[in-house]
This record gives structure tokens, C-alpha cells and sequence, in this order.
């Protein structure tokens, strides 16, 4: 919708002003809020520099092949364990037990176990996006309908065939769901653990840079930076989960 | 599953016996909920024990650790459980309050809304872990900045929530409410409010888990006391049997705080049960 | 020249009660018997809520009656018969949503070590049978229900059974379309020698298709009419339905049905 659009870009084209007028008549102590203007140019300079995008790759690859991995581990799990009703109930039951452990408070496990490199912040993204694409998945693979598990019955589908031709599909949308939380859940826990670990590459470490100088500025440049890049995930999923499921009435 | 207790809850509060409650299937349900906790304990005694690694300590120390060392020693709950849940409470109930009334006031506007949701999706895709390194240069390293990490961290999820709460309010109900002479006040308290509920908690619950969330990666980085901080430091102090015993008290603590917040949800919107 | 006839499917004194011995124990089949030859078109029509579902699901296989046999070809079964299938009436839950039109005809074939071309064949002959042609590349939300419920009965007729059990199909089809998918569905029939057992609610509908109509009695059913309808063939939406032969019979089912539902038992 035009208007929609329109207004929006106003919306946030009044948000900088309003920011900018406050922070440049020190309305806000710049101590908490440099100029808007002023972060956009930090962040325009920093996506020239190739320091940045050696950060932004390293934490983007953990990030992703945890997820991978997270994928391969629990889209087969959640299949088996959703389409036994006994297993489906234990099943939720442990997942339930062990979500509220944040994944974040194995961090200073994780870098017992494997340094401050690559393999912790796998580790890391890789447990915690197990949980939401393993419930998505059992919960997709149980709820199948029944009538299509039925008509499959009725063409002589053995167990095996209904769940790779029936359940499987049809939990598909709910498995991407799965792995679409699971996204950014991977990203939160690649930059967190690089915050708080340390190491060699990635935004977190550059962040940490950043604020070991007292550079406010380049923080905010940083923080921006990571929108930028949720947003563009976001609208990638979207995109994917569009074309994936074209076939879904709506 | 929360649906199947309400009607079973109704059932008992309109029936009256208990009896009905503990049907053959709840029986067997509890039934199956404690073996798989016997289970997932078994498999964490077998694993730890075949792992034979000081990185895995086994639960027969753990569990004691997490009574002795954490639940019941008073210096645990001054230095380390208290600082963090206050800190969480204050971040949580300020976003919470903040969001909701701007939400509410934003989702009866369209032309608000239109203005102000790409701004707000841009700031909920922020990943909440990048909010710490700013935090720390504004504020340092004190109580302040946590409670404002977890707040600003928070608060997205509840805004959009409520904003979608308060758009998904039936006209009808509140020109009803208007043609009865409700005033504005009554207007918000008694149409938007209760319609809104059910999107609002949702948000609530999301936001919770991030609320602990933050808290514990706030207290990992820079800090003088909590849990999270008590955890980082057993890692460092080779204390690996406190560092899990401080695990095991952090899902206490989700577990309790969920809990908790489905209870107010539940008296909220007892409306919705029956 | 002596035709052999063969008894295709038959139920013998089938029962079923779902929940027995609980509070909520619901007694839906109370005997039920009957026999369906081969090449015959059989209609089966009873008041609402007399289980009407529930048969269809024991004469398939889904489900095992609690009592009583199902045969096919003399022998019981205990699974759903290979030369069998059924066409529910939830065309829009039955089709698979993620498969396009021509897709979802094939299904049934891929397990059954066909070559392609063959699987290509039946599927084009399928569809031309039901009047799709040229829709192959469609998927069901694309499609109108009628359309898509052609999808599902050429998907049962490309899996060749030579059974077609269909539980209401063209209950939740408008009326115009739900005549011409009659038409159709007896077109096939005659053209590819299948047997049919058709259950509906849709009085006229049981009589218009059907060789012979059984009339189920409200629950727990049983068969209190087995009436034949010796209407010639082919028949025809307005001049059959004008037949004073047709008129008869429809009135007879109609009031046999209206006693049944009014039965205190």
C-alpha cells in the first residue's frame, strides 16, 4: 500500500530529525546520544571498510553453521518423535524442562570446552537453536491432518511413506517457522558469545573494541549495523518462506 | 496444554469433586511427565558418569551444590539471586509498563502505526546482545545499565504486541461502549483492555525469556554480582560444580517466572475460560 | 451366455461402538449386512448422524469394527484391500496442498514400481476421465471445489482399484456442480468397469446414480431397505428425475428415511 509505505519512511525520516534536533541543541547529553546524523556516517565508513566485513563474515558463518547444524540434528529428531504419541508427550515434556535454561549462561562452559574461536560460537548457536526447531517440527509432524494421513492409508502408504510423503510436507511450513526463530536466535547467540568471550573475528569482538575506547559513536554505528542485518534476514526468510509455501492457501 | 487444564479447572470448579479431575488420563499423564523426569535425570547420571570429564560434573554433586550452595545459603541470595532478579523485575516491569500504554495508544491510531511500525521493526531486529557494548559506555558497568539493557531489549516485543492487541479491538464493542455513555477512561479500562489481553501476553511471555536472557549475558560480560556473574566466575575459579548447581538455579528461575506470569495471565483473562 | 457374477465387498453384521464400557460410549453400527457384486453402482442414504461415516471407515480398513467382518472377494480384511480405495468428502483436507494437480494424481502410483511413462499415462487418462485436462500444472487452492474434488476422484481412479468406496463427496459441492460431477462420476463408472458404493444424504442423489439404494436407520444403523432401481441407463438430470418410476422410488426411500429418523430407538 502506498500510503503505508510513504508514511512509514516518514515515520522514520521524522524519528532521525526529532534525534538529530535533540542531540545537536543538547537536549540529550551527547554522552548518550551522539547525533543521528553523525552515526549514519560511521556507519556509512564502516561498510567501506574490509575489517568490518572480515567481522560480519566470521559471525555470520558460525552463526549459520550452527543453524546447519541445528537443522540437520533436529528437523530427522523431531520427525520420529512426532509421529509417536507417547514420544510426542515425553518428548514436549523434556523440551519443556530444559528451555528455560538460557543458552547464554553456557557460555562460560562453552569456552571451557572449546577456546573463544569458531567451534564455541557453533557450539552455542547450534544448542540453542535446536530447541526451537525441534518443537516446531514435533508439534508440525503431530497436528498433520488427518484426513491426508488417511487418504495416504487408503492408497496403501505404509507408516514410513505416510511420514516422508504426508507428515514432512505437511509440517513444512511449521518446521521453516521453526527455523526462522531459530535464525535469529543463532545471530543473538553469535554476537552474545563473542561479546563475552572474546576471540579473534566477529561483530562482537569488534564491539568490544569499540567500547574499550569509549567510542560511542561507533557503537551506535555497530548497533545499527546489526539491525540492518536483522532486518535483512528477516526479509530474506520472508521471501523464502514465500516462494517455499506458494502453494498455501492464505 | 494450558487449554486442556482450563476446561479440566472448570470442570472441578463447576463439579466439585476432585475425583473427576484425576481421570484415568490425567493419571497416566502425570504418570508419563515422571518417568521422562526420571529419564532425562538417568541419562544426565549415566552420561556424566561415562564422560568422566571435570567439565561434566555428575548430578549427585550438583544437586546437593544447588541446595546447599545456592538455594539455602543466605550470602547466595544477597550476593548473587537477589541482584539478578531484582535487576530482571525492574527491566521487565519498565519495558512493560512503557510498551504496553505506547502500544495501546499507537494500535487505535492507523496513521501512527503506519509511521512508526518500520521504525519499530528495525528496532526489534536489533539482536539484543548488541545493545550491551553501548550500554556500558553510557552508563558503566553498575545496575543502571543492566536494567537498561534488559528493558531496551525487552521492550520491542511487548510494543508490537500491544499495538497488535489494541488493533485487534472489535469497533462494535466500543461504539456499544460509547452509545452507553462509558467515557473515555471506562472506554480504554473495560473494551481495549481485555481485548487487547490475550496479544499482550503473549508478548509478555516472548519478552520474558529474553528479559532472563539479558540478564544473565549482561551479568557474563561486565559485573560485580549475580548469578550470571557467579557462574562466569566458577568457570574461572575451576568451580565447575557451582558453575552447574548455577545452572540448574537458572531454570528454577525461568520455570518459576513463567510460571508466575501465567498466573497473573490466568486471572487476567479468566474472563476467556469459561 | 452365463455371466458369473462375483460378490466384490460384503459386510457381515458389522457393529462398532466407539468409547465402550465409558461415560461418553456411543454405539454407532447396530449390524449391519449387505453384499456389493461386481459392476454394480451402490447408493447408501440415511438420516444424519447414523454413522454413515463411521461404515465407510470399517468397509475400508481405516478402522476395525468391534464386531463383524468385512470382506473383499471372500476374504476379511484387516487392512485397508489393495484393490480398494475411498474418496472422502473433505476434498479440500484429502488433496495434498503442497503437490500440483498432476502431482497429486500420481501419488498413489509411486510406490508401485510403475515405469514414468506408464504413471504419466494413467495420469493424463485420469484426468481427461474427470473433465481436468489441461490443469495438470494447477495447484488445489487454484482451483474450485468442485474442481478440486475432480483432482481427488481421479487420483482414486488412477490408482485402478477396481472398489471405489466415496463417503459423501459432493456434500460440500453447490448444487449445479455437484450434478454435473454426477454425471461424470457415472460416465466413468460404465466407461472403466468400476464398482461403486456411494454413500449420501441427498436422497435424489442416491437414486439418480445407484443399480440399488440401502437405507440405513438412524444410529446404531442398520439396513432397513435395499431397494433396487431398475431405472434404464443412461440416465439424465431432468428427464430421469421426471420419471415417474424415479419419483416412486425417490418417495419411497424418502419416507423410509423420515420413519427411520423419527425411530425412539
Amino acid at each position: 500500500m502506498p500510503t503505508a509505505w510513504t508514511r512509514g519512511a516518514a515515520g522514520v525520516l521524522i524519528a532521525f530529525g526529532i534525534v538529530e534536533l535533540l542531540t545537536r541543541a543538547e537536549f540529550v547529553n551527547p554522552a548518550y546520544l551522539p547525533p543521528a546524523s553523525s552515526v549514519v556516517a560511521e556507519t556509512v565508513r564502516l561498510f567501506g571498510d574490509s575489517d568490518f566485513w572480515d567481522a560480519l563474515w566470521a559471525t555470520l558463518w558460525a552463526a549459520a553453521y550452527g543453524l546447519a547444524r541445528a537443522i540437520i540434528i533436529a528437523v530427522p529428531l523431531g520427525l520420529v518423535l512426532g509421529l509417536s504419541r507417547w514420544a510426542y508427550r515425553a518428548a514436549i515434556t523434556v523440551v519443556e524442562l530444559l528451555r528455560p535454561i538460557p543458552s547464554v549462561a553456557l557460555i562460560p562452559l562453552a569456552i571451557l570446552l572449546f577456546g573463544t574461536g569458531t567451534s564455541m560460537k557453533a557450539f552455542l548457536v547450534t544448542f540453542a537453536c535446536l530447541w526451537p526447531i525441534l518443537f516446531n517440527t514435533i508439534y508440525g509432524v503431530h497436528d498433520v491432518d488427518r484426513v491426508g494421513v488417511d487418504t495416504a492409508r487408503v492408497f496403501g502408504l505404509g507408516w514410513f511413506k505416510r511420514a516422508a510423503r504426508v507428515n514432512l510436507p505437511a509440517a513444512s511450513p511449521f518446521i521453516y517457522t521453526g527455523i526462522k526463530i531459530a535464525a535469529s536466535v543463532a545471530l543473538i547467540l553469535a554476537i552474545g558469545a563473542e561479546i563475552v568471550a572474546g576471540g579473534s573475528s566477529g561483530l562482537g569482538i569488534e564491539m568490544g573494541e569499540a567500547r574499550a575506547l569509549g567510542n560511542l559513536k561507533l557503537s551506535y554505528a555497530y548497533v545499527t549495523v546489526t539491525g540492518i542485518i536483522g532486518v535483512l534476514l528477516y526479509i530474506v526468510m520472508e521471501a523464502i518462506e514465500r516462494h517455499l509455501f506458494r502453494w498455501r492457501s492464505m | 496444554m494450558s487449554d486442556l487444564v482450563d476446561t479440566e479447572m472448570a470442570v472441578v470448579m463447576s463439579d466439585g469433586p476432585l475425583r473427576r479431575w484425576l481421570s484415568v488420563d490425567r493419571i497416566a499423564d502425570i504418570g508419563l511427565r515422571l518417568a521422562v523426569l526420571g529419564g532425562v535425570y538417568l541419562f544426565w547420571l549415566l552420561a556424566t558418569r561415562a564422560a568422566d570429564s571435570i567439565f561434566f560434573p555428575v548430578p549427585t554433586d550438583v544437586l546437593p551444590a544447588v541446595w546447599n550452595d545456592w538455594l539455602t545459603d543466605s550470602t547466595t541470595w544477597q550476593d548473587n539471586i537477589v541482584p539478578s532478579v531484582i535487576r530482571l523485575l525492574y527491566g521487565f516491569v519498565l519495558a512493560a509498563v512503557l510498551s504496553i500504554a505506547l502500544g495501546l495508544a499507537i494500535g487505535r491510531s492507523q496513521v501512527l502505526l503506519e509511521m512508526l511500525e518500520p521504525t519499530i521493526h528495525f528496532l526489534r531486529a536489533i539482536p539484543p546482545p548488541a545493545l550491551l557494548p553501548v550500554f556500558l559506555i553510557i552508563f558503566g558497568i553498575g545496575d543502571m545499565q543492566k536494567v537498561m539493557v534488559i528493558a531496551f531489549g525487552v521492550a520491542p516485543p511487548i510494543l508490537l504486541n500491544s499495538i497488535d492487541g489494541a488493533r485487534s479491538v472489535d469497533q462494535l464493542q466500543l461504539d456499544s461502549a460509547a452509545a452507553l455513555q462509558i467515557g473515555r477512561r471506562g472506554r480504554i479500562t473495560k473494551v481495549i483492555f481485555p481485548a487487547a489481553a490475550p496479544k499482550v501476553f503473549a508478548g509478555l511471555r516472548v519478552s520474558m525469556s529474553l528479559a532472563v536472557i539479558l540478564m544473565v549475558i549482561s551479568e557474563l560480560v561486565a559485573a560485580t554480582d549475580g548469578i550470571g556473574f557467579r557462574i562466569m566466575r566458577n568457570s574461572r575459579n575451576f568451580a565447575y560444580v557451582d558453575m552447574w548447581a548455577g545452572l540448574v538455579v537458572l531454570a528454577i528461575l525461568g520455570i518459576l517466572l513463567n510460571a508466575g506470569l501465567t498466573l497473573i495471565e490466568r486471572r487476567v483473562l479468566r474472563w476467556r475460560l469459561l | 451366455m452365463e455371466t458369473v457374477v462375483t460378490t466384490l465387498l460384503s459386510a457381515d453384521d458389522i457393529h462398532h461402538t466407539y468409547s465402550p464400557g465409558k461415560p461418553e460410549e456411543h454405539r454407532a453400527l447396530g449390524g449391519i449386512s449387505f453384499s456389493v457384486d461386481e459392476g454394480e453402482f451402490v447408493s447408501i442414504v440415511g438420516p444424519s448422524g447414523c454413522g454413515k461415516t463411521t461404515l465407510m471407515r470399517c468397509l475400508s480398513g481405516l478402522m476395525q469394527p468391534t464386531a463383524g467382518t468385512v470382506l473383499m472377494e471372500g476374504r476379511a480384511i484387516s487392512a485397508v484391500p489393495e484393490d480398494l480405495t475411498l474418496v472422502f468428502q473433505d476434498y479440500s483436507r484429502s488433496l495434498y496442498p503442497w503437490l500440483r494437480v498432476a502431482d497429486n494424481v500420481e501419488f498413489p502410483l509411486k510406490d508401485h514400481r510403475l515405469p514414468r511413462a506408464e504413471r504419466r499415462k494413467r495420469v493424463a487418462q485420469a484426468l481427461s476421465d474427470v473433465g481436468l485436462t489441461g490443469h495438470e500444472t494447477k495447484y488445489p487452492r487454484q482451483l474450485s471445489g468442485g474442481m478440486q474434488q475432480r483432482v481427488a476422484i481421479a487420483r482414486a481412479l488412477a490408482y485402478r482399484p477396481s472398489m471405489l468406496l466415496m463417503d459423501e463427496p459432493y456434500a460440500s459441492v453447490d448444487a449445479q456442480t455437484r450434478e454435473s460431477l454426477e454425471d461424470m462420476l457415472l460416465d466413468v463408472w460404465e466407461r472403466r468397469n468400476k464398482t461403486v458404493l456411494f454413500v449420501t444424504h441427498d436422497i435424489d442423489e442416491s437414486v439418480y446414480l445407484a443399480d440399488r439404494v440401502l437405507v440405513l436407520s438412524k444410529g446404531p444403523s442398520q439396513v432397513i431397505a435395499d431397494i433396487t432401481v431398475d431405472i434404464a441407463r443412461p440416465r439424465d438430470q431432468i428427464d430421469t428425475k421426471a420419471d415417474p418410476e424415479f419419483v416412486e422410488l425417490r418417495a419411497e426411500v424418502a419416507r423410509l428415511i423420515r420413519n427411520a429418523g423419527s425411530d425412539p430407538t
